[in-house]
Order: structure tokens, then sequence, then C-alpha cells
């Protein structure tokens, strides 16, 4: 039984005079326990709604969310469900309560009506697994937006999630911010086994993925590993960029140089090092 | 801008910043209360020496305390002014006289007192906010409100909507900054020196806040929601408030104060040797 499970899921809201958006259409998706996922899309392909399908903030039109099980659908499970998993949402300055960092934190273990003391020990944990424990007390306020994306995270992960989704959590960051953010998120997944959804519409951080799956005009278009960019079609046709090393690998094979699909620029480093060695990549 | 936060915490060790906040706010309750029992200078001397005790304690540097009221002390002087001026008392004579005012001796008294006693009555909150935390404040109230949900009074989502409150503050102030620059970079007219304008003016930056204040509302309840809230039912708290001797001596330091006080107005028990000392 895989533990996210969408099963031909329609959503869509009104977008006034009547209309209907239908941000997503018979959407079919299974997520196991540990594994590294990437959503990515533009724009308004149902991404985020995809996000709220899966903690049960909105329920679907057609079809069905279940979650280790359990459907989002059932009113009494929600809480169940929203205990397995997480979600960090886009903006770090709306996601948490209080102006001191450990508190916000415990927040989520609070409303678990853990004891004092499991709270104190999720609460440290969590804040040194995101590298802000020097930050404990501080208000958030005054924080980076990488840093407050990262007490969000924590304030998350304090819930000891099975399942963490990243809404366009890096949107709002800078490129710091992002590689912070996405660091922290790597690590976990491989150190604790959570899985991860990373909603984005950055290619760099889809590339750190064990999997990604395209999102167009609310339907899933592709779903698969990094192979997925020897066919850079799939991605330009969802109207994504491909990663700038990707892109510079593509321009080379058409002047007739051959170094691969390397996805980082450790990569792609390597590809051309290995090149200049004369060796084949 | 980022640095504004209500509250003027200052972050020292001292007993007054360890103090349970329920005991501090009792404490302050009450000591409110007792001020307005203070009629004779004596009385207002006494409950001073231990304002003045109370802030040595507390390690916040003088000037802090005084800074905090700066606001305070133009309507001090205002109202201690127009005491003076407008103090009749027919059956003394004038210690000074110009044009239609007459200053009186009992003039001069009641207007120190009043000062005294506004004074008194700002500086000991303006004490608790340097020696508390919004949160440990949120959190004193709460449990001291608590004896209210027999009657369903809904205290855990009062003091959380003070907590999300205090926290969104500067969120709030540094959203107004953005919108009145985007507002002026396209050429809103703020500085005007009418005021009806100046109000106008700020119309198109008050709407807009308004707005993402209610979107803000709407994804912090989701964050909430994901993060497992429902509400005070089955809810624990991470940090437990816990009395020590310490806050109890403090109470009943203060409550003996208070009794003090009360004994130098009322005279209990034919004590009349203290009337004789006071003014």
């Amino acid at each position: 039984m895989p533990f996210l499970h969408f099963e031909n899921v329609d959503y869509s809201y009104p977008s006034g005079e009547g209309d209907y958006i239908r941000a997503l259409i018979g959407v079919d998706l299974e997520v196991e326990r540990g594994e590294f996922v990437a959503l990515v899309g533009c724009n308004g392909s149902g991404k985020s709604t995809f996000a709220r399908l899966s903690d049960g903030l909105l329920l679907p039109d057609g079809g069905k969310v279940t979650v280790d099980g359990m459907s989002t659908a059932d009113k009494g499970s929600l809480y169940d469900i929203r205990r397995k998993i997480g979600v960090v949402f886009q903006n770090p300055d709306n996601q948490n309560v209080t102006t001191i960092v450990e508190d916000d934190v415990a927040f989520g273990p609070e409303n678990l009506g853990l004891p004092p003391a499991e709270i104190r020990e999720r609460v440290d944990w969590a804040l040194n697994a995101v590298g802000m424990s020097e930050y404990a007390g501080s208000n958030p306020a005054r924080l980076s937006g990488g840093q407050k994306q990262r007490v969000a995270i924590a304030g998350v992960l304090a819930l000891k999630p099975e399942l963490m989704i990243l809404d366009e959590a890096t949107g709002m960051l800078d490129p710091e911010g992002r590689r912070e953010v996405l660091d922290v998120v790597t690590r976990l997944n491989r150190e604790t086994g959570m899985a991860v959804i990373m909603i984005t519409h950055f290619m760099e951080e889809a590339a750190a993925a064990d999997r990604i799956v395209i999102l167009r005009h609310g339907k899933t278009v592709a779903d698969g590993g990094r192979e997925l960019f020897m066919t850079p079609e799939v991605f330009t046709d969802a109207g994504l960029d491909l990663p700038v090393t990707v892109r510079i690998a593509g321009k080379l094979a058409a002047a007739g140089v051959d170094i691969g699909t390397p996805l980082s620029a450790d990569e792609f480093a390597a590809a051309v090092a290995a090149l200049k060695r004369g060796g084949k990549p | 801008m980022r640095d504004v936060t209500i509250g003027q915490y200052y972050p020292v060790s001292s007993p007054v910043h360890r103090a349970d906040p329920r005991i501090k706010l009792v404490i302050l309750l009450l000591y409110m209360v007792t001020v307005f029992f203070c009629e004779s200078f004596l009385s207002f001397g006494f409950l001073t020496l231990f304002v003045i005790v109370t802030v040595i304690m507390s390690r916040v540097p003088i000037l802090k305390v005084l800074k905090g009221l700066k606001f305070v002390i133009i309507i001090v002087l205002i109202t201690t002014i127009l005491m003076m001026i407008f103090y009749t008392d027919s059956d003394a004579t004038p210690i000074a006289e110009w044009w239609i005012f007459k200053i009186y001796l009992g003039g001069i008294y009641s207007a120190v007192k009043l000062a005294w006693r506004l004074l008194l009555l700002v500086v000991m909150p303006t004490v608790l906010t340097l020696t508390s935390t919004p949160t440990e404040l949120c959190d004193g109230l709460e449990s001291l409100l608590s004896p209210l949900k027999v009657i369903k009074f809904p205290v855990h989502e009062l003091a959380l909507i003070m907590s999300i409150a205090l926290r969104l503050i500067p969120t709030l102030i540094e959203e107004t900054d953005k919108i009145s620059n985007a507002q002026k970079a396209r050429g809103a007219e703020f500085e005007s020196k009418n005021p009806f304008k100046k109000i106008k003016a700020m119309l198109p930056v008050l709407i807009p806040l308004f707005v993402s204040s209610f979107r803000r509302a709407d994804e912090l309840a989701d964050a909430m929601d994901s993060r497992c809230y429902r509400g005070a039912k089955g809810r624990t708290r991470m940090k437990k408030l816990r009395l020590r001797a310490w806050d109890i001596i403090a109470l009943i330091g203060w409550c003996a104060i208070t009794v003090c006080i009360l004994f130098l107005k009322y005279n209990w028990l034919g004590w009349n040797f203290i009337t004789m000392l006071s003014l």
C-alpha cells in the first residue's frame, strides 16, 4: 500500500463569474515512504493544490486521496493524517505563531499533547537538525528568509512526520536561502528516511530529487528519475527551464562535444575534466 | 524597521526577571490599587521606596526605565500645571497671584501628589514589560484567567490571539512600509500638512494592508491546521509556569506593603501618631 496515494483526483475552484478553473484533472500518483520526489510545473499547473489536497486542507471533487490507508475525506482521520504529513508553505512570514523561535517549534508537539520533557527534546532535536539551535531564543522577525524557513521546517519536523511536503518553500528566498533549505531537506531525507515532496519550479532543486513528477495544466505529464533530463522536451513543453548545466551540455552536444547530462555544477565539472583527460565521461 | 518589537524586554538575569509572570501580574494589579490608596506624602514616599528597590533588583538601567516614562511626563506636567492654576481654596490665602490666577499652598500639594501618583502608576507596568517577554505575559495571563474556563470563556484562544497579534506587529509594520513605498513610487503624497489630506492619503495604504492581512490570516490558519492544531483540546505546554518560594515571598511582601498603606490611610487601631507624621 503506497504511503500517499492520489487516485484519479479532480479538483476545481471558482474563478469568479460562475466559472471554474480545473486545477487537477484525473491525477494518479503514489509516493512511498522514504522517497524524495520533486513536483515541478509552471504557475497554475496545480502544484499547490496538490499540497493542500495531500494534507486534507482541501478535499478532492472527484477521486480519492489516501495517506497510509486513511482517506482525507474522512473528517475523523484528518488529525492522524496531519501527524503523518507536514507541510512547509511558501511565505516564511505566515507560518509562525509566537515571537520566540523555540516556542514556535514547540507549537506542533504541544498540539499533540506530549509531555513537556518530550516536547523539549523534540524542539532541541528539530532546531539542531536544521542548524538553528543558536537562534532558539530569537525573535523570528529578526531572522533572514532562509532562517525563517528553516524554523518553519523545524516546526514541522518536531511533529516527526513520515512525509514532508515543501510547497514552494524556497519560492520567496534568495539563492543562499534556497541552498540552506535544500541542504537541510536532502540531509533529513537521507538521515531520517523521512519522505519529501519538494514542490518547486527551480530545476536545480528538482535535479536533487530521486524522482521527478511534472505537472502541466493539472495533469501529470511525466514521472521518472533523472533520466527525464535526457528528453528535455518534457520540461520545455510544461513551461519549465532546464538546469543551466543541462542547457550548456545541450549546446555542447550541438557543437559536437558530448558530455552527457550533468545535473549540477559538480557533475558538470567532473564531466568536463574527464573529457579533458581524454576519456569518455 | 524589522527590529520593531512590542514591549521593550531588557534581557538580563535578575530576581525580577525570573519571577513567575503570574505573580508579577498579580502584584502589578495589587500595586495599582494600592497607589490609589496613597494620600499622604508619607505613604507616597513609603511606596516609592519599594518601587525603587524593585527597579534596582531588576538590574534594568534606571535610564531605560525613565525612557519608558518619557511620553507620560508631558501629560504629568500639563496636569500638574493645570492643577496648580485651577486649585481654589476660599479659606486659605494664596501664596502667589497673577492676573486671574491664584496659587495656593494646597494646590501645590495636590499637584505634586497627582504627578507622583501618575508616575507611580506608569513606572511599574514599565518595569513589568522590561522584565517579562510578551510570551511570558501571555502565558501568565492565560494561566491566571484559566478559572474562567468553567464559564466557557475561551481563555486559551484569547492567549493565542494575543500571541499571534504580538508576533504580527513587526511583520505588518514592514508591510506598511513596503506598500507606502510602492504608493510613493507611483506619486502618492504622504507629506501633506493638512491632516485630512494626510488621512486620505493613508487609504491606499490601509486597504492593501487589510487585504493582505486577511490573506496572511488564511495562510497562517492553514499552517496551524497542518501542524495538528485543534484548539485547546488535548494541548500541553513545553514551558510550564512554576511557582517558587521566591515568588510567594514577593507576593507576601507586596501584600504587606498594601496593608501598610491602608493603615496609613484609614488610621486603623487609632495609630494617630502616623497621621501626625504625615502632611
